[in-house]
């Protein structure tokens, strides 16, 4: 291993190995500054550089080279110098990109989501929503598709992508034979698979988990439930083909759907199989490790007690003090 | 002891005089208050026959809209139950099949929709809360009942009627 190679962002410094990209050093610092990304799936070889979310400004190249980049770039393609500055958002210029961005990748999508079964965990949702504007200057007939079935367990909303590939890099890298890509170029290009074949294959549930709107959804899940209403409980099983660690999300004592656990980023953690995620979905088949953590900040655990103590408290030794009581409580229960 | 602060007063009581001590005059001059209430105005009115007029922003019992077309307008996103307070209202979702479409106005219905309103207090949240301008707190003063179930309303009493009928 080569020596480390320092990086600054938002005058933040880290030391990352050599031949990482900005983002992947962002987010190992974490926090605010790590630019989202829509397209960039660090499980996923190849991903990226495609809906330029993830745009920084770089203001210093590196050492030996200290002029800044002539345009934003694209952090998930980036690799890092020695001596990079970058800036994310503290740079007015990448805020106000972003907002376009947002806008364009907003052109053709169809906001439908009351009727969306990604609404509450839709990283579009998010995105528009911490950086958008209000309104679209879009004045155009958005592009519309019909429905499609891949399969009699995954369904396909092509109006709703916003073309991230990140589905055909799953069909590519964890699947054998592909089954579906992309058709049509520029802004007639869309996901589809010849003569709607059925993708039939261990893995081929994961494209559901990797979308980041609400393109590929769940069948078996289709209009159960609202995400926020559920309840996301970890559990595992002994599964011959995948590492069977899965996010179970109940309703009552009825387990609505299976999917893989998704960290702070949305991506999962370990892709699961198709019979973890479609056949077993009785209690009986599973080893509940516990109730999932969601960030507070998610609509998900809106109405889920597990808030206590309250995050601000966590922090502040006198504020620990002062809620003893309120703590053993919580721990209690 | 010690007073704890100094605002206490000592009133003085004076012995009743012999025209206070009759107690007649005291009783007099408040049964003529009493007598002189009878020919004023009467304040109260003859609730269920007679209605007083609602405010302009008065929030009552809701009411699920249709469009200018008749089909309802909920999709059942379940914002409303997200924003109520007092986790009031359920909704199970269903999906519209073909030739539904003057039923339903999107893809997605609410098959059913009930809110307990025992639970509601006419807060008006769902109201704010609603993406496609589907239920509004527009009724009237939700009835008297006998039965906790009666109190549940579902969409047989919450969507409006459809246009002519």
């Amino acid at each position: 291993m080569s020596e480390k190679v320092k990086v600054t962002i938002d005058g933040i410094t880290i030391d990352v190995d050599p031949g990482t990209s900005i983002l992947n050093a962002a987010r190992q610092i974490g926090g605010d500054i790590v630019p989202p990304a829509m397209c960039y799936y660090s499980k996923l070889e190849g991903s990226g550089g495609k809906c330029r979310t993830c745009l920084v400004k770089v203001s210093k190249g590196s050492e030996k080279d200290p002029r800044p980049m002539p345009k934003l770039v694209a952090s998930c393609r980036t690799g890092v110098m020695d001596g990079m500055e970058v800036q994310n958002i503290t740079s007015p210029e990448v805020i106000e990109a972003r907002k376009g961005v947002v806008e364009i990748l907003l052109i053709n999508h169809p906001l439908d989501c009351p009727v969306c079964d990604q609404a509450g965990e839709c990283h579009l949702q998010d995105l528009s929503y911490e950086h958008g504007v209000a309104n679209t200057r879009y004045e155009f007939e958005r592009r519309t598709f019909e429905r499609i079935d891949i399969g009699d367990k995954i369904q396909l909303h092509m109006t709703r992508c916003i073309l991230c590939y990140r589905c055909v890099y799953v069909a590519d890298q964890l699947t054998d034979g592909r089954q579906h890509g992309i058709l049509g170029r520029g802004d007639a290009s869309e996901i589809s698979t010849y003569i709607e074949k059925a993708i039939d294959n261990d893995f081929s549930g994961n494209v559901i988990d990797v979308c980041p709107v609400g393109a590929l959804t769940d069948r078996t899940f289709r209009f159960k439930n609202r995400v926020w209403f559920t309840k996301p409980v970890d559990a595992h099983r002994d599964c011959p083909t995948c590492k069977g660690k899965v996010t179970l999300w109940y309703k009552g004592e009825e387990v609505l759907r299976v999917t893989g656990r998704k960290d702070q980023f949305g991506e999962v953690e370990d892709f699961i199989c198709n019979t973890c995620r479609f056949e077993t979905k009785n209690t009986s088949d599973w080893v509940i490790e516990g109730p999932r953590q969601i960030a507070h900040t998610s609509v998900i655990s809106a109405n889920h007690y597990e808030m206590l103590p309250l995050p601000v408290i966590k922090q502040n030794q006198a504020l620990i003090e002062a809620n003893k009581i309120e703590f053993d409580r919580a721990s209690k229960i | 002891m010690e007073p704890l602060s100094n605002r206490k007063k000592v009133l003085e009581q004076k012995p009743m005089n012999f025209w206070e001590r009759l107690y007649l005059p005291a009783i007099f001059q408040g049964m003529g208050i009493t007598f002189m209430h009878m020919f004023k105005k009467k304040e109260t009115i003859f609730y269920p026959e007679v209605e007083r007029e609602f405010s302009e922003n008065w929030r009552g019992l809701h009411s699920l809209k249709r469009d200018e077309n008749g089909a309802e307008r909920c999709t059942a996103c379940g914002l409303c139950a997200l924003s109520c307070p007092a986790e009031a209202i359920t909704m199970i979702a269903g999906e519209r099949q073909k030739g539904e479409e003057h039923l339903y106005r999107e893809e997605k219905y609410a098959a059913v929709y009930e809110i307990n309103m025992l639970r509601c207090i006419f807060c008006g949240l769902c109201e704010e809360a609603c993406p496609k301008e589907a239920i509004y707190l527009d009724g009237p003063i939700v009835p008297a009942d006998y039965l906790r179930k009666d109190f549940i309303y579902g969409k047989d009493k919450l969507v409006e009627d459809p246009i002519g009928s």
